[in-house]
């Protein structure tokens, strides 16, 4: 077997036993950890949704929490007033996230580099300012509470997601569809002409990239990831707040896209894991423990450009390479 | 005439660059922009494209008007643009560049991914490299392959032979002829006028963002006057 097939063989072993883990943690765990489990998982659809943004397509937006809020209350809504099945919920949370992500987008697209940003953050902020005010509608600063985990029914099988357990095995099930939708989106035609944006706009645009439509395409599908994320943190918590659309939250793909890696399919769900590892070991010993994030981030990027993942590949690689040497 | 330039003006913010310049292409033609740096031969070519779009005049390619489109819309009506940074995307991989161009143009013209090959059989070797590795010279075969794949009828190079070794000159003069034949018109900007004299029938020599001559590329070569006046440096 030549080196390459054992090393594809080794990841392909290693990704099935990281599914096992992922689906036993229940299993083994308690509800706390489960519950961190769900917290992961959602973080990480966030993320993933993001980074096709960000490490795709060069652009940082900072209004990603309007979008995660749009599909929260959205999700909140349809349970407290139509219905409370989930799957319509979720499919609205969905659509609510991608249509608040186009018509901003509409906007800040023809803006670049730093005012795109600026633009996402002010939208972004115009969102948390609206659902903050709307009382009648969103509750205000109470957000919409109450929301309840009713079954998914399907003609004659229903699953119960009440439990802690079963949830989490949804949200991990989202989480493994849109990891293998984002794998699918990078490495289409889309995908890559995405890429070429981001090495160089202005080159893709006289190679016949229409670069607006394109990147508009990446915001709107980054905003449903955002709108899925919060319908599903709504019936984890059974609540919508406006601080889902705050800018610090909106930091928050950011700062696990860093993290795990920006060029990378899994940096974003690495970089959520250990976004909320880190959180919840030093919450333990200190209220701030964004100091500690702070420098664990500096590190990486100071020290290792390509995230955690980043750095595992290139020990990999360096180990791959001592062992080939004679 | 499948291009022509009628007194177009163009500007870099209040800078006046362009001032009346007027050309035209017939199909098939092979022709130079000449002239020393700055007097806007790129800035001709950028017109042509979008990339700074004129204020004045007008750009007619097979026809269409172009003033007033965006470089995209022009890229995808048969115009491909080779820049004098080849401007290649440096972390994909070299098939990657090739294929980009491949998916986003509507049109299919002689050359697919084989052909551009056989054109350039170093590229072959080179398709799993990113960009950034690739050579100067590598990277401008690189660029103008992907130029041809996107199906052009018009292609536009920038000093194709710009800080090319003598030999490899040589294979581009051979790469130019064999496109030429496959039918695609070629506008090129350089100021190697012996490299021009072999590639192009007819050449435009440029001073001061003015057409200050024009004649087949054997009349300017053989006008030491006019050699003199506008090309020595």
């Amino acid at each position: 077997m030549s080196p390459a097939a054992g090393s594809r063989r080794g990841a392909r072993a290693l990704s099935w036993a990281a599914a096992a883990a992922l689906v036993a943690l229940p299993l083994l765990s308690g509800k706390f950890a489960t519950y961190l489990g769900v917290r992961v998982a959602l973080l990480a659809i966030f993320g993933t949704g993001y980074n096709l943004l960000l490490g795709r397509t060069g652009l940082l937006s900072f209004g990603h929490g309007g979008f995660y809020a749009a599909g929260a209350y959205a999700l909140g809504l349809c349970s407290l007033h139509l219905t409370a099945h989930p799957l319509p919920g979720l499919a609205l949370a969905l659509a609510a996230g991608a249509a608040a992500a186009l018509v901003v987008g509409f906007f800040c697209i023809r803006a670049s580099e730093v005012y795109f940003s600026m633009l996402t953050l002010a939208f972004g902020m115009l969102i948390f300012a609206v659902v903050w005010n709307a009382r009648e509608i969103t509750g205000g600063d109470d957000g919409l509470v109450g929301v309840m985990r009713a079954p998914i029914a399907l003609g004659p099988l229903r699953l119960d997601i009440a439990g802690e357990r079963a949830f989490y095995l949804l949200a991990v099930a989202l989480l493994a569809g849109s990891l293998w939708l984002a794998h699918r989106l990078r490495r289409s035609p889309f995908g890559l002409t995405l890429a070429g944006i981001r090495e160089n706009p202005v080159r893709a645009e006289f190679a016949g990239v229409p670069v607006r439509r394109y990147r508009l395409a990446a915001f709107v599908i980054s905003g449903a990831y955002a709108g899925l994320a919060g319908g599903l943190e709504v019936l984890l918590e059974s609540n919508a707040r406006p601080t889902m659309a705050h800018w610090t939250h909106s930091a928050e793909p950011i700062l696990v896209s860093l993290l795990g890696g920006l060029h990378s399919l899994l940096g974003p769900a690495v970089g959520s894991l250990a976004f909320v590892a880190l959180r919840e070991v030093v919450q333990r010993f200190t209220e701030n423990w964004m100091l500690a994030f702070g420098v664990v981030l500096l590190v990486i990027i100071l020290g290792f450009r390509g995230g955690i993942v980043g750095a595992v590949e290139a020990g990999l690689r360096a180990r791959r390479a001592g062992r080939a040497a004679p | 005439m499948i291009l022509e330039l009628d007194r177009i003006d163009t500007f870099y913010g209040s800078s006046h660059v362009l001032q009346g310049v007027s050309l035209a292409v017939a199909e098939g033609e092979v022709v130079a922009l000449l002239g020393r740096n700055g007097v806007g031969k790129t800035t001709t070519l950028r017109s042509v494209i979008g990339l700074t779009a004129p204020r004045a005049g007008s750009v007619r390619f097979q026809g269409q008007e172009l003033r007033g489109l965006p470089p995209d819309a022009i890229a995808r009506s048969g115009i491909a643009y080779v820049p004098d940074d080849h401007r290649i995307f440096p972390t994909l991989t070299a098939e990657e560049n090739l294929d980009i161009a491949r998916r986003l143009s509507p049109r299919r013209g002689a050359f697919g991914k084989a052909e551009v090959l056989e054109l350039f059989p170093r590229l072959g070797d080179l398709l799993r490299h990113r960009g950034a590795s690739l050579s100067g010279g590598e990277r401008k075969m690189l660029a103008i392959g992907r130029a041809l794949m996107a199906g052009p009828a018009l292609l536009l190079l920038d000093e194709p032979s710009e800080g090319l070794a003598p030999l490899v000159v040589a294979h581009l003069t051979e790469v130019l002829e064999r496109i030429r034949r496959e039918g695609i018109t070629i506008l090129l900007a350089d100021q190697n006028l012996r490299f021009c004299r072999r590639v192009c029938s007819r050449g435009y020599i440029l001073e001061k963002g003015r057409v200050e001559h024009q004649g087949t590329m054997e009349a300017i070569w053989g006008d030491p006057a006019v050699v003199t006046k506008y090309l020595v440096v």
